[in-house]
């Protein structure tokens, strides 16, 4: 038995040409060598603040797969406001906030043990969607990796900041068993981790994005 | 406050689970995605800009000390959001295999040569009209365990981040008439051949520069924001 419908050739070798409709380029997945293009010559990368910030946290985990497998093929994003709660970015309404020293944004590969690890700083709160509110303190995380067709969306909140958490409208949204995968663990005053899921026992909630 | 809205993909457009791609088996969400309302953290994202590009990083054809081997090709087009709006300023992340279809990567050991003078990776920024331009060399197609005798279609990567998370888009750009098409499975993950095809580049005798290098037209199109809301925007100035 096959599960796989490209065992044998599915088609003729020359499909008619279908006129491609005009719209979005279509999501591929990262493959297994993204490190050429994405982080090999940016070691720097995974820093969204200079390393040696006096503020500066590390905020390292695995990546799993759904047989609790770790990812050595994976990536990691990371886009926050600052410790102000500011974005340096012209579509923030409130106008673009230069933090000295920090970019807001890091992106790390997984290594053989599928680690991945970031520094930055702790964000400061922001307003809700809907501007009625604040939300607490997170990171916006994109996950790619060999084997995703299209990038993966998640948060990572803090665990010292339960109060906030606590009327986070995103975070409440969620289901209990969804929302805890969201919490980073606190290792120490200057680093925390966050492991992901992609499938399966523990799955990391994602969103649609 | 009235923010930008990025309305999503339509329905299908993009799968996370194709089981004739054996490698999304174990690493696709299971559970459905939850809702996320579009915030300020949501219609930014990060400018990556000139401080990531070099002066010849758009040209993988004189990294090295001398000529890799190969086929000399232009892969150029425009950047544009599905509005039709160019984004200008941008950082486009291209990498691919060489001429032999062999990965600079630990993890590639098909069993074909390496060029000393080609690493496979290329950078660029869009010019004030969305415009990029690569000289590279075109890759080989290439083995891979995925089903017997299965090759993938000969590919360039390219990677974007548009100016907002929603745009934020890794995709691979594929030659016209490629007879591997049938039988990728990643090319094929995406469902409607008409969407899927957008991947496909058209050759450009035009841009082809006379006994030098072949041109393939390429242009990328990222997800744009609701279109009554830019117009909103720009009424109220």
């Amino acid at each position: 038995m096959s599960e796989n419908p490209y065992e044998a050739p599915i088609g003729p070798y020359s499909e008619p040409v279908e006129e491609p409709t005009p719209g979005p380029t279509p999501s591929q997945t990262v493959g297994p060598y993204y490190s050429i293009g994405l982080t090999r010559d940016w070691p720097e990368g995974a820093n969204a603040v200079e390393p040696y910030h006096s503020d500066a946290i590390e905020i390292s985990g695995q990546m799993f797969d759904g047989r609790g497998e770790p990812i050595p093929d994976g990536v990691i994003e990371i886009w926050q406001a600052d410790p102000n709660g500011r974005f340096n970015h012209p579509d923030d309404p409130r106008g673009a906030a230069v933090y000295e020293g920090f970019t807001g944004f890091a992106r790390s590969g997984t290594d053989d043990e599928g680690r991945w690890a970031v520094r930055t700083l702790k964000p400061g709160r922001i307003p809700t969607a809907d501007g009625t509110g604040e939300q607490a303190p997170h990171i916006n995380v994109t996950v790619m990796a060999r084997g995703t067709l299209r990038q993966l969306t998640t948060r990572i909140y803090f665990p010292e900041e339960a109060e906030a958490n606590a009327t986070d409208p995103v975070l409440q949204s969620l289901p209990e068993d969804a929302r805890s995968t969201l919490i980073a663990e606190r290792v120490d005053d200057r680093t925390y981790r966050f492991d992901v899921v992609l499938q399966g026992d523990g799955e990391t909630a994602f969103f649609e994005l | 406050m009235s923010l930008p809205h990025y309305p999503p993909l339509a329905e299908g457009e993009d799968p996370s689970n194709f089981p004739g791609y054996r490698s999304t088996q174990y690493r696709f969400p299971k559970r459905p995605l939850f809702h996320l309302p579009q915030g300020i953290g949501e219609i930014t994202g990060p400018l990556l800009g000139e401080d990531r590009v070099g002066p010849n990083d758009h040209d993988l054809t004189v990294h090295g000390h001398g000529e890799p081997i190969g086929e000399r090709i232009i892969v150029h087009g425009r950047l544009l959001d599905s509005g039709g709006r160019p984004l200008a300023g941008q950082l486009v992340e291209m990498w691919q295999a060489n001429a032999c279809g062999r990965y600079d990567h630990k993890v590639d050991q098909h069993p074909a040569p390496l060029d000393p003078n080609f690493t496979g990776v290329g950078r660029t920024l869009t010019d004030s009209e969305g415009r990029y331009k690569f000289i590279t060399i075109k890759p080989g197609a290439y083995p891979w365990g995925n089903h017997p005798n299965a090759w993938r279609m000969q590919h360039l990567h390219f990677s974007l981040t548009g100016r907002a998370l929603p745009q934020r888009l890794v995709t691979q750009m594929y030659f016209p008439g490629d007879p591997l098409c049938f039988q990728d499975p990643i090319f094929n993950a995406v469902p409607d051949p008409r969407v899927r095809n957008r991947m496909i580049s058209t050759f450009d005798l035009d841009a082809t520069v006379p006994d030098w290098a072949l041109a393939y037209k390429w242009d990328i199109v990222l997800r744009g924001p609701d279109a009554t809301q830019i117009e909103t925007a720009e009424e109220h100035g």
